[in-house]
């Protein structure tokens, strides 16, 4: 009898402990769709005002060009974590070599237009350094209970895709720094 | 936007952490936002119209020293109200490690949290032990800030993942105004140093072994001391020669503080070691006042190597000696880092830091979603 309820007692604790570990990774799975979302937010955004700036005519022909091809790159590939790091590293790499350097920046910021340009690409490679280490990290503390192996065991993921980090180059250009 | 943020320790008690949210929520509200700070509070009479009082903190033991903390279900259920009655946009927990009010409100809240690390802790023996309570709390931040590398360092080793960097604030303005100190400035030249006496990291030994030198070469300078200590202790022990050019203030008040800066020709750091960030230096070039500090990373870097402030090597008197004297004689240089050096206390204004701060909020809002309370989901998982 004893026994009887001593092994129901310790189903019903092990079936709680289950039960909330599943909801734990429920929001851990909620936290890296919400980080994933503002990333992705995030660079469209980016490439949309490296469009801008590259049509505005504040550039010079070659460096408008290098920046439009790059931008149109990287808004062909959306949606894969994993597929989209190249062409935004692109991206990346073609900003700071047409726009990065304090003197680019500084003479950008001179005219009127290039000032609104400016600030609204500052923003965005801001943010979408910081929204990638938001999504990087949740996707490590999601990675990290799903490795359990009573998770593994009973599924509780679901069938859940495991989450990918985004691995891109998305360094401030230094004429942008504390702006 | 509206901000909900959580100071963990007594508003009624001076400290780095309380400042620090003060600040913020005075430059969040400039630019525009609706902030409501929740904090412990010893003494409710006379707070700002942005704070809400969770209750008398209770002083235990923990970590080693006694620590003036809220927790229980009492203060669980003020973080409850507050949530609800806030509506808030995002909630920004400061200092999420202690078991205080920020980890009760990562507890409760359900929706955008961003969460700042403060200071370098050991990891204790009981956060070890209740690594997988206070993970699945911390789980909930969605966006995390380290006010400098060695919280950042902390923030790695104890719970894994990464911040951003935002270093903590200067209020420029604070500086700008104030008169110099009555009969300065002095043809004769005077410079000042801020700090403990008889702290040895603060290097004040180094400046009075370089004094001699400086005193050969500017016979009618003058030395201001401000900071607490032994003065007269130190100054029996000098050369009467040397302590005749020096004067020593004591603890001084902030706005003596300012007047300081505007009564000397040069502030000199010579900090050995110990230094995270340089809070002081930046105050001085926000006032105008060029700064000669020793090289030590973290002073190289707030002076970008030379530009915005002159180096010397650090424990080095004979080249500080060197340094000042030529930089006293060379009106263009002292000229050239008046204006290099307010530039660069505008980089670290409070208005900029709240503008970093304002992007990580951005990084981590939901469209349509505000934080809401949930203490049962925490706790019960899909049950509740």
């Amino acid at each position: 009898m004893w026994v009887a309820i001593g092994i129901v007692v310790v189903l019903v604790l092990f079936g709680v402990y289950l039960a909330s570990t599943a909801g734990r990774l429920d929001r851990l799975h909620h936290r890296v769709d919400t980080a994933y979302a503002s990333l992705n937010a995030q660079l469209l955004r980016r490439s949309t005002i490296a469009f801008e700036l590259a049509m505005s005519g504040e550039l010079d022909p070659a460096a408008s060009l290098v920046l439009a091809d790059a931008a149109i790159r990287a808004q062909e590939n959306d949606g894969d974590p994993v597929d989209r790091a190249q062409p935004e590293s692109d991206l990346t790499k073609a900003i700071v070599a047409t726009i990065g350097s304090k003197e680019a920046v500084d003479l950008l910021f001179a005219s009127e237009g290039g000032t609104t340009l400016g600030n609204q690409l500052s923003s965005a490679v801001h943010r979408t350094a910081i929204s990638r280490r938001f999504y990087n990290d949740a996707v490590r503390a999601c990675r990290a209970v799903r490795r359990q192996h009573l998770v593994r065991w009973f599924s509780l993921a679901g069938h859940t895709p495991m989450p990918q980090t985004v691995e891109m180059d998305d360094e401030v250009p230094s004429g942008f720094e504390g702006r | 936007m509206r901000v909900g943020i959580v100071c963990p320790y007594d508003w009624s008690a001076p400290g780095g952490v309380k400042q620090h949210i003060r600040d913020l929520a005075n430059a969040l509200q400039e630019i525009g936002h609706e902030v409501s700070v929740l904090t412990p509070c010893e003494d409710e009479s006379d707070l700002e119209p942005f704070v809400v009082s969770a209750g008398r903190p209770i002083p235990v033991p923990y970590n080693g020293s006694v620590a003036r903390l809220s927790f229980g279900p009492v203060s669980a259920a003020r973080v409850r109200r507050w949530v609800r009655d806030g509506d808030f946009d995002v909630v920004h927990v400061h200092e999420p490690a202690s078991p205080s009010l920020s980890v009760l409100a990562c507890w409760v809240c359900d929706g955008p949290l961003v969460a700042t690390w403060h200071s370098s802790t050991e990891r204790s023996r009981a956060m070890t032990a209740f690594y997988y309570l206070l993970q699945t709390a911390m789980e909930k931040i969605s966006g995390r800030i380290a006010v400098s590398e060695k919280a950042r360092q902390t923030l790695v080793e104890n719970v894994g993942g990464d911040a951003v960097l935002i270093p903590n604030g200067v209020t420029c303005k604070q500086f700008e105004g104030g008169a110099p100190f009555e009969g300065y400035p002095r043809s004769g030249r005077t410079i000042l140093f801020l700090g403990r006496i008889d702290e040895p990291r603060k290097g004040l030994q180094v400046l009075l072994n370089a004094m001699p030198r400086i005193v050969d070469r500017y016979p009618e300078i003058r030395l201001l001391v401000a900071g607490p200590g032994d003065a007269d202790g130190l100054r029996s022990s000098l050369d009467p020669k040397i302590a005749d050019h020096i004067e020593f203030l004591g603890l001084i008040s902030e706005d003596d503080k300012v007047r300081a800066f505007k009564s000397a020709d040069v502030y000199i750091a010579p900090n050995t070691g110990g230094e995270s960030f340089g809070i002081v230096l930046l105050e001085s070039m926000a006032a105008g006042t060029p700064v000669l500090a020793s090289d030590i990373e973290a002073f190289a870097k707030v002076l970008e190597h030379g530009t915005s402030g002159e180096l010397f090597e650090n424990e080095d008197s004979a080249d500080l000696a060197a340094k000042l004297e030529v930089l006293l004689a060379d009106e263009g240089r002292l000229q050239s880092l008046r204006t290099q050096g307010f530039r660069r206390s505008r980089e670290f204004d409070w208005a900029s830091v709240a503008r970093d701060v304002v992007r990580v909020y951005e990084a981590v809002l939901q469209p349509g979603v505000k934080v809401e309370a949930d203490f049962s989901g925490q706790v019960f998982g899909r049950f509740g």
